[in-house]
């Protein structure tokens, strides 16, 4: 009985141990189907050529596969939305860990969870149908449609990220090191700014990169606001084509298995290349850097 | 005995603002420095204090009040946005539009094949996530000893959770649509929405894990019962409501994605509901976008691209708040 | 037992006293009624059970309760005869005034001198050379100077929990307090770094008005000029801590120190 039980045991235990495998499988399951699909390209496009390239005109005859515009539309969109995320989200975090009363933090914190929670779709139909007209009529412009648009709507996108997780950081900064700080009569402020922030700032970072990494992943708003153009933007009110647009929106005419189609799914692997960057480097720095705590006896 | 000896310093109360309200003259409140055997440097730091304490004081209260706007704008934001889909969607409506089929080339009608897919695939999705995640977080919370197997299946769940949501459709053509034949359907939908829940559920599952005492496991365990009934038994009971709402979130999570399920399940029209796991579907979200970007009269069928956004968020922001409420009633109870 | 608040109570005698002073948690009333001198350059020791309440009052006397948003207080504290809970008084003023120590060392993840600096940058001080005597004059206060002087830019947490503890007083003397709040601040060491503590303090007295509060009675007779002892949030009994050890005037002071209970 006891042996069976035992052995019983033992199974469930390595069946656990292989699913969790599993989840991690999918991850290798997802680079290798890209790859398949996107490797083709590369009999007639150089990588160097499909990086670099300038034009990005896929079904003329004979079509240009060069993703450089959609590269630098990312990164644009990406880092301009960064721009307004980073402080709004870390601000945020400070003011939920520190200064907050319980009842109003009960408050802010689930409108900043149902925020992450907001479908893109429907965000990036705001953009479309609200922001837009707006900014064109604000500012006089051919369309509201473009890269400004597009960072302002996903800097709300990475808000949340940003957010919670600075949140976690600066929350468990221990109290004995704000404790210490308060005592030497510095003011709340200046322990923020000088204890507290400092002794976050591995966590925060990791945030940061996380929520940036959202950014640059993120389709619908992208397909839906960004304006769509495969040009390399001259001002924040251009419009762009960043990677996941391009892919969203070009996928359903792309002849099955034809170059376009290939095209597409060597972007998918640069996209993929990118957030698996940033992930990685949020990884590195957490573990690397990990927060200080009291003084350990 | 209580313990009023040491206390946690809970956050916030801070006294700063409190006697920051009622200024008088800061000599009266100023400093009478004991004298002792280095009285130059006092009168050094006495001078910086004085000559700083407004300053200080100032910027402080400057700086709370761009924090407090800073988190207002959070708040404002996603009051605007639902205000706006309320406003212009409320009255698009009507018992009509949530029971028919498009008609019309969409421009009339209702979205009921978009709700009845949106609501078969996630629900799809989630039973495949499910178990997986649950048993997932069950290893990597209860069996899993700290080393470098663990540190690379959590890279490896971590980058899952960040890859892009397009990327995930591309999977799901590549491998559910083409290699396993399975076509534009329902099943290859739900299936490549469970590989991107999967993170979400194992997430919040391995923070339900770790709620619950280690005293239950100790109790077992000093029984005599071995690990897995004491998972079994005693961890996956205690930890069950925390496990359904990262389920209910997850859900929430798949019915509001559009990406990835463009190029594997959902098209433009199909007027039937769902025959078959193997039938195309049509989809609230991929709805809004063919409404609102491809649609054959865009500006007419605002009000249907109004209304549908407002069904999608109703039923995603209601899932999370059942969610939230669950989840914080399951902590106070805890405590 | 209320000998004590007739007990040569001149009007300005004293650095710091608490007048009549209750503390609340909420509903729960902590400390009852608790007034107790403390005199100019002279150490006192707050014993007691745990739970007596003593820290609580300790951090009553440079208000880091405020903190607590659901604590309230009652009576006067006064520091050179000026009440610190009248609402008119910045507690960033009177925090520089009265320094603290806890009880697990707290360096900041500065360096060495950046956290004795820290107190000087916050209020204000740019001057490099005026801070960097201080520094090394604060450390020679806290006797750690030999040992850290060619260590000044390493990181203060390599330092051993004793070296960090007396960077902890370091930190709190470079910014001139008038009184030094010590709450426990040996508990978390081995023997050796707590000798080295007690004869800081020792040193330190002819300059603060030091407070500390210890479950060690050894330690208390060792290092205090006076002794108060508090039992379930209430002052028992308070007097000269030679008085204190040998003849306490009541019987639960005795149990006490004798180890019948606590």
């Amino acid at each position: 009985m006891a042996n069976k039980q035992h052995t019983k045991a033992k199974t469930m235990q390595s069946l656990f141990f292989c699913i969790a495998t599993a989840s991690v499988g999918i991850l290798f399951m997802i680079m290798i189907f890209l790859f398949m699909e996107g490797i083709p390209l590369f009999k007639i496009v150089s990588p160097n050529d499909f990086l670099l390239g300038k034009y990005w005109y896929p079904t003329s005859d004979p079509p240009d596969f060069g993703i450089f515009p959609l590269i630098l539309a990312s990164l644009y969109v990406t880092l301009l939305s960064s721009v307004i995320a980073i402080p709004l989200g870390v601000m945020t975090a400070i003011y939920l860990a520190e200064l907050a009363s319980p009842r109003v933090a009960e408050i802010v914190k689930p409108v900043v969870e149902l925020l992450a929670a907001l479908p893109s779709v429907v965000i990036g139909f705001f953009g479309m149908v609200i922001v837009a007209p707006f900014l064109q009529k604000t500012f006089g412009l051919a369309t509201g449609l473009n890269l400004f648009n597009a960072a302002l709507m996903l800097a709300f996108m990475s808000i949340p990220t940003i957010c919670s997780l600075s949140e976690d950081a600066v929350y468990s900064v221990p109290t004995g090191l704000k404790e210490g700080s308060l005592a030497l009569g510095a003011t709340h402020w200046e322990t923020i700014i000088r204890v507290i922030l400092p002794a976050s700032v591995s966590g925060i970072s990791t945030a940061v990169i996380l929520g940036m990494s959202r950014a640059i992943g993120e389709t619908m708003v992208v397909l839906m606001v960004a304006g769509g153009a495969a040009m390399i933007p001259g001002s924040l009110f251009d419009p762009v084509r960043p990677l996941p647009a391009s892919i969203a929106a070009e996928m359903a005419e792309a002849p099955f298995r034809g170059d376009h189609y290939y095209a597409l799914f060597a972007t998918g692997i640069v996209l993929f290349l990118f957030t698996l960057l940033f992930n990685i480097v949020a990884d590195f720095i957490s573990h690397k850097y990990r927060q200080v705590g009291e003084a350990s006896l | 005995m209580m313990d009023g000896d040491k206390m946690e310093i809970t956050k916030n109360g801070f006294p700063d603002d409190r006697s920051e309200t009622g200024e008088k003259d800061p000599n009266q409140t100023g400093i009478k420095v004991m004298k002792t055997e280095c009285a130059d440097s006092e009168t050094e730091i006495q001078k910086a204090v004085k000559k700083l304490q407004s300053r200080r004081r100032f910027t402080q209260k400057f700086l709370f009040g761009l924090f407090r706007c800073a988190a207002l704008v959070n708040g404002l934001a996603l009051l605007i946005i639902v205000f706006f889909m309320l406003k212009n969607g409320i009255s698009a409506i009507t018992w009509e539009f949530l029971t028919d089929v498009p008609r019309e080339s969409m421009t009339k009608g209702g979205i009921l094949p978009c709700i009845v897919g949106t609501v078969l695939m996630s629900l799809g999705g989630i039973l495949v996530a499910m178990p997986i995640g649950v048993a997932s977080a069950v290893h990597l919370n209860e069996y899993a000893r700290p080393g470098k197997m663990l540190r690379i299946i959590r890279l490896g769940i971590n980058n899952l959770a960040g890859v892009p949501s397009v990327v995930f459709g591309l999977f799901g053509l590549a491998f559910f649509v083409t290699f396993l034949k399975m076509g534009v359907s329902l099943a290859a939908g739900a299936l490549t929405l469970g590989a991107l829940t999967l993170p979400v559920i194992i997430g919040s599952t391995e923070e339900a894990l770790k709620s619950v005492p280690n005293t239950y496991r100790e109790a077992s365990l000093g029984l005599g019962a071995s690990k897995w009934q004491t998972i079994y038994r005693v961890v996956l009971p205690a930890a069950m409501p925390g496990i359904l709402t990262g389920g209910i979130l997850g859900l929430s999570r798949a019915a509001g994605e559009t990406a990835p399920i463009m190029f594997t399940a959902a098209v433009f029209f199909t007027p039937d509901l769902p025959s078959s796991v193997f039938s195309e579907i049509m989809a609230l979200p991929y709805h809004i976008y063919v409404l609102a970007t491809a649609g054959t009269n865009i500006e007419a069928t605002r009000p249907l691209q109004y209304g549908t956004s407002l069904v999608l968020i109703s039923l995603v922001l209601g899932m999370n708040l059942v969610a939230i409420i669950w989840r914080s009633r399951l902590r106070r109870k805890l405590k | 037992m209320n000998e004590k608040v007739k007990d040569k109570s001149k009007k300005n005698g004293f650095k710091m006293k608490s007048e009549n002073l209750d503390f609340f948690y909420g509903d729960f009333q902590a400390l009852h009624d608790i007034s107790l001198n403390f005199e100019s350059r002279q150490v006192t020791a707050l014993i007691g059970p745990s739970g007596c309440g003593k820290s609580t009052y300790l951090r009553c006397l440079n208000r880091m309760n405020d903190l607590i948003p659901i604590s309230r207080v009652k009576g006067k504290v006064l520091l050179d005869g000026e009440n610190i809970y009248d609402p008119s008084l910045d507690v960033v003023m009177l925090r520089r005034r009265v320094g603290m120590v806890f009880q697990k060392p707290n360096p900041f993840p500065k360096s060495v001198s950046e956290n004795v600096a820290y107190g000087l940058r916050v209020n204000g001080i740019k001057n490099k050379s005026f801070i960097r005597e201080r520094v090394e004059e604060s450390l020679e206060k806290a006797a750690l100077w030999e040992e850290v002087k060619d260590r000044l830019d390493d990181s203060a947490l390599g330092l051993s929990g004793g070296q960090q503890q007396r960077l902890c007083i370091a930190r709190a003397l470079a910014v001139e307090p008038d009184v030094l709040l010590m709450d426990e601040p040996a508990s978390a060491l081995d023997p050796i770094a707590t000798q080295k503590i007690e004869e800081l303090i020792h040193r330190l007295k002819k300059n603060y008005t030091i407070i500390i509060v210890t479950h060690s009675m050894q330690q208390a007779a060792r290092v205090s000029d006076r002794t108060a002892f508090f039992y379930m949030g209430k002052l028992i009994e308070e007097g000269e801590t030679d008085t204190i050890f040998t003849r306490p005037k009541l019987r639960q002071t005795e149990d006490y120190i004798t180890g019948r209970f606590g």
